[in-house]
C-alpha cells in the first residue's frame, strides 16, 4: 500500500486559477508526498518501540479494531503492511526464502511467510526494525489471519483475540439497523468488543476511557467521511487519482493512521487536494485514454513497472476493490455516532467489516455499478497466486460481469510477493493484446457515430 | 539492414505520423501510380518472430500473399527477424522499398527492429483466422511453446483469449518430446497416430516428464502409433479445457504450426465434436495477420487526417 515519495501523480494541467489560496505546487501530489513522510514516522516510531524492547498489537487491516486500541495506546503493527514493503523496495525474495526453508510451502500466503522471516530476523526489516507482539488481533474476514495468529502465539506465547464478525449470508442481503438480525449481529460484536476491552486492560494495566473513545471514533469519522469523498471525486474526468498506485498510498495512511489526529488531518487535506484537481481538471495522465477498475490485490514486485503496462497505453485505474476490501470496508464512509460510541463502535465494525468480507465476493454487483457511475472502459481481473481468498472465484466474477455489461475486461495472474511467478513478459503480452481490442472497439465505435 | 526512410517510428509512441515525405521514393512513386493509373502496388508485411520460429509473410493491397518465410528464431532474435524478412523479400521478387509497413508480432515483436510498430499475437491470430474463414468465432492457436484460445465477435473484435504460456503442457513442445522420445521425425506424428487401433491413456501432462511416460508405454509393449494418439489426445485434452474457458462457437479455425498436424486435427475435432478450419497458411497466420494490421495503416494513411486520427 505504500510505495517512496516518488510517486507523484503527473498532470496535464492547465494555470492554477489566480484566486487559489494554496499554491499549485504545493497542493498537487500532496496526498502522496504526505503520505509516505507519515510513514516514515511510522516505521521510525515502531524502530524505536523495538530498540527500547517495546511491543505492539499486530492489527490486520480487514478490521484492525484501532478505535479500541488506541484508547489504550497500544502501538500498532500491520504485518500485512510491513510484508509487502519487502517486495516493494525489492527484497521479499529474501524474507520467503527464509520462511521457505523454515518449512513454509511456496503456495502459502506471502504476507505470511515474509513476517515469518521478520520475527525469525528479530523484527529486521527494510524500514527498521518491527517491534515484537504482545497482543493480536484479528477478525474473521480472511481465515488465514487466525492461522497466522497461532503463530505469534506459538512464537511469543501472546494472546490472540478474533473477533467474529457475521458474514452476509446471500449476495445482495446485507441486513441493516432495524431488522432483527442485525440487531442480534450487533450484539454479538458488541459483546466481543467488550471482551477485547477487558483484555486491553489486562495487558496494559490501563483503564478504558469512554471519552478517549469518543476522540478516536471522532477521527476515524473523519477519516471514513474523507475515503468516502476520494473515492467519489475520481468520478471525474479527468480522474484526479490512481486507483492502483496512489491509492495504494491513502490506504496505507488510512489503515495505520487509523482513529488518530494525523491521520484525520491527511484526510482532510487529500480531499482538499482532489478537490481542487477536480476543479482545475488535473488529470493522473497528461492523456487519459481508458478508465479502468482494477480487481485484486497489487502486483508488489514489479510495482511501478505493473502500472506503466497500463499507463504507457494512457489507461489509468479509477477505481479499486482493492480500496475497497483492504480498507476494512472504510471506502463504506460510517460515520460513528459519538452520543452512542460502544453500540455504534459495534455497528460500524460490523457494517464495515462485512463489507470488506462482500467486496471479496459478491463483487459483480458493485462493478457494475461502477462502470456506469465512473464511466468505466474495462476492467482487469488480477488473481494471486498466494491468496485464495481473493483470488477464488474471480474467473466466476467475471462471467457473471461479462453476461450483465458489454465491458471488456482483462484476466491476468501473479502473486502480490513472489516475484518468483510474476513474468512481466508475459503479463506485457495480455496487456498489450487488451488495449489493442480497446483501441479497435474505440474505432468501431467513432465509425458507428 | 536499411530502415525504410522516415517511416520507422518509436514503437513506444504509438504515433501515426506517416506523410508523403516520409515515404521512400518507391512508395510515393507507388501511390502516385495507384492515384493516376488505378494499380495494384501497395506492399506490407508482417514479421512473427516465435519462441521457436520466425515467419515473415508480405502482401498485396488486396491481401494476397506475395511472399513468405519460416525459419528457426534460434539464439539471436532480431537477426532471425531479419533473415526471415530478407528470405520472404526474395522469394517476392520485390524491392525493399516497396513495402510500405511492416507489422512485428509474436514474444520478439519488440526485436523486429525495422518494423514500423508491434501488434501482440493474439490479435494478430485472430485477424489471420477471420481473414481466411471469415465464419470463424473462436481461434486455436498451437505453437512450439504456448497454446492460445481467442474468442472473437462478428466483427472480428477479441472477445476474450485465454493463454498457456506458464507451463508447455498442451504445446507444440510436447509433441517434440514424444518425437525425441520416439524417435520419429516431427512431420510423420500425426500420420503415425492416425494409425492408432487402441490409442493409450497418456496421464502426465508435464512435457518433461512425458519422454520418460512414452518409453514406459514403449517397455510394456504398446504400439507406437497407439502411444502417439494418446499423446495427440493429451495435448488436444488441455487444448480444449483453455477453449472452454473463452467459450466455444462456431466455426472453430485452428492455426500455429501444429494445425499441420493432421494427428491433432483429428484428435481436436474428435473431442470438440466439431469441423476445425485448418488453412495451408495456419502456421503464417500471425504472420498473415501482422500484415494485415500493417495493411491497415497503409491503407488509412491515403484517407484524410482526421479519418487517421480514428484509426490510431
Amino acid at each position: 500500500m505504500m510505495t517512496d515519495s516518488r510517486v507523484t501523480s503527473e498532470g496535464g494541467h492547465r494555470e492554477s486559477h489566480p484566486a487559489s489560496p494554496v499554491a499549485h505546487e504545493d497542493i498537487v501530489g500532496r496526498g502522496n508526498r504526505e503520505g509516505a513522510q507519515l510513514f516514515r514516522e511510522w516505521f521510525q516510531g515502531l524502530t524505536e518501540t523495538a530498540e527500547r524492547g517495546g511491543a505492539a498489537a499486530y492489527v490486520f487491516v480487514m478490521g484492525s479494531m484501532a478505535e479500541i486500541l488506541r484508547v489504550f495506546d497500544l502501538p500498532t503493527v500491520f504485518p500485512e503492511i510491513h510484508s509487502l514493503q519487502t517486495a516493494v523496495r525489492r527484497v521479499a525474495h529474501e524474507y520467503l526464502d527464509q520462511a521457505e526453508d523454515y518449512g513454509y510451502s511456496p503456495d502459502i500466503c506471502g504476507y505470511v511467510k515474509a513476517d515469518v522471516a521478520v520475527q525469525l530476523l528479530g523484527g529486521q526489516h527494510p524500514m527498521g526494525r518491527i517491534p515484537k507482539p504482545q497482543l493480536a488481533v484479528l477478525t474473521n474476514a480472511c481465515n488465514t489471519y487466525i492461522k497466522w495468529g497461532e503463530i505469534w502465539e506459538r512464537m511469543y506465547h501472546i494472546p490472540v483475540f478474533v473477533l467474529d464478525v457475521p458474514g452476509t449470508r446471500a449476495a445482495g442481503r446485507q441486513t441493516w439497523p432495524g431488522d432483527p438480525d442485525f440487531q442480534n449481529d450487533c450484539a454479538y460484536v458488541a459483546a466481543q468488543i467488550k471482551d477485547l476491552i477487558r483484555l486491553c486492560e489486562q495487558i496494559t494495566g490501563k483503564k478504558f476511557n469512554i471519552d478517549r473513545l469518543r476522540e478516536v471514533l471522532g477521527y476515524v469519522n473523519v477519516m471514513n467521511r474523507g475515503w468516502k469523498r476520494v473515492l467519489a471525486l475520481n468520478r471525474s474526468r479527468p480522474s484526479v487519482f490512481n486507483a492502483l498506485t496512489d491509492g495504494t498510498i491513502y490506504l496505507g495512511v488510512s489503515n495505520a493512521f487509523r482513529g488518530t489526529a494525523a491521520g484525520a488531518r491527511y484526510f482532510e487535506r487529500l480531499v482538499e487536494e482532489m478537490e481542487y484537481k477536480v476543479a482545475h481538471g488535473i488529470g493522473t495522465l497528461v492523456d487519459e485514454k481508458y478508465r479502468l477498475i482494477f480487481v485484486g490485490v497489487p502486483c508488489y514486485p514489479i510495482f511501478r513497472r505493473f502500472s506503466e503496462l497500463f499507463t504507457q497505453w494512457g489507461g489509468t485505474f479509477v477505481n479499486s476493490t482493492y480500496l475497497w476490501f483492504a480498507a476494512g470496508g472504510a471506502n463504506l464512509g460510517f460515520e460513528y455516532d459519538l452520543d452512542r460510541p460502544l453500540e455504534s463502535l459495534a455497528e460500524g465494525v460490523l457494517i464495515s467489516v462485512r463489507d470488506a468480507m462482500d467486496s471479496m465476493f459478491y463483487q459483480d454487483r458493485p462493478l457494475i455499478q461502477m462502470i456506469d457511475e465512473y464511466q468505466v472502459d474495462g476492467v482487469v481481473y488480477h488473481p494471486i497466486k498466494s491468496c485464495r481468498t481473493v483470488s477464488t472465484g474471480l474467473a466466476d466474477n467475471r462471467r457473471a460481469l461479462m453476461a450483465a455489461r458489454d465491458v471488456p475486461s482483462l484476466f491476468i495472474e501473479s502473486d502480490m510477493m513472489d516475484r518468483r511467478v510474476v513474468s512481466e513478459a508475459q503479463l506485457k503480452n495480455r496487456v498489450d493484446a487488451f488495449f489493442e481490442g480497446l483501441a479497435a472497439r474505440k474505432v468501431a465505435a467513432q465509425r458507428e457515430a | 539492414m536499411t530502415n525504410h526512410e522516415g517511416v520507422i517510428h518509436d514503437p513506444a509512441s504509438r504515433t501515426e505520423g506517416m506523410t508523403m515525405n516520409s515515404l521512400g521514393n518507391g512508395a510515393q512513386d507507388g501511390i502516385l501510380r495507384h492515384i493516376f493509373e488505378g494499380g495494384s502496388m501497395a506492399y506490407a508485411a508482417g514479421v512473427d518472430v516465435g519462441s521457436t520460429q520466425t515467419k515473415a509473410i508480405i502482401i498485396d493491397e488486396d491481401g494476397r500473399i506475395v511472399g513468405r518465410a519460416l525459419i528457426d528464431t534460434g539464439a539471436n532474435v532480431t537477426l532471425a527477424a531479419e533473415n526471415a524478412y530478407m528470405a520472404a523479400l526474395q522469394q517476392s521478387g520485390l524491392r525493399e522499398e516497396e513495402v510500405e509497413y511492416v507489422v512485428g508480432t509474436g514474444y520478439g515483436r519488440y526485436r523486429v527492429t525495422f518494423g514500423n510498430t508491434q501488434v501482440t499475437e493474439i490479435s494478430c491470430h485472430a485477424r489471420g483466422a477471420v481473414h481466411m474463414f471469415p465464419g470463424t468465432r473462436t481461434v486455436l492457436d498451437m505453437g512450439g511453446q504456448d497454446t492460445k484460445a481467442i474468442r472473437v465477435s462478428p466483427s472480428g473484435e477479441i472477445i476474450d483469449f485465454c493463454m498457456n504460456d506458464k507451463c508447455a503442457a498442451g504445446t507444440g513442445r510436447f509433441l517434440g518430446a514424444a518425437s525425441a522420445a520416439l524417435d520419429i521425425p516431427l512431420d510423420e506424428l500425426g500420420q503415425v497416430a492416425l494409425r492408432a487401433e487402441r490409442p493409450v491413456r497418456i496421464s502426465t501432462t508435464c512435457t518433461v516428464f512425458a519422454e520418460s511416460e512414452v518409453l514406459s508405454w514403449l517397455g510394456k509393449g504398446k504400439k507406437i502409433e497407439d502411444i502417439l494418439a494418446g499423446v495427440h489426445q493429451s495435448i488436444a485434452a488441455r487444448s480444449i479445457g483453455l477453449l472452454r474457458r473463452v467459450g466455444i462457437q462456431e466455426e472453430i479455425t485452428f492455426t500455429g504450426g501444429v494445425a499441420r498436424n493432421v494427428g491433432m486435427v483429428e484428435a481436436l475435432q474428435r473431442g470438440l465434436g466439431v469441423k476445425l478450419n485448418v488453412s495451408e497458411e495456419s502456421h503464417f497466420m500471425g504472420a498473415l495477420g501482422a500484415a494485415l494490421f500493417a495493411l491497415d495503416h497503409i491503407l488509412a494513411s491515403r484517407l484524410p487526417a482526421e479519418a487517421v486520427e480514428g484509426a490510431r
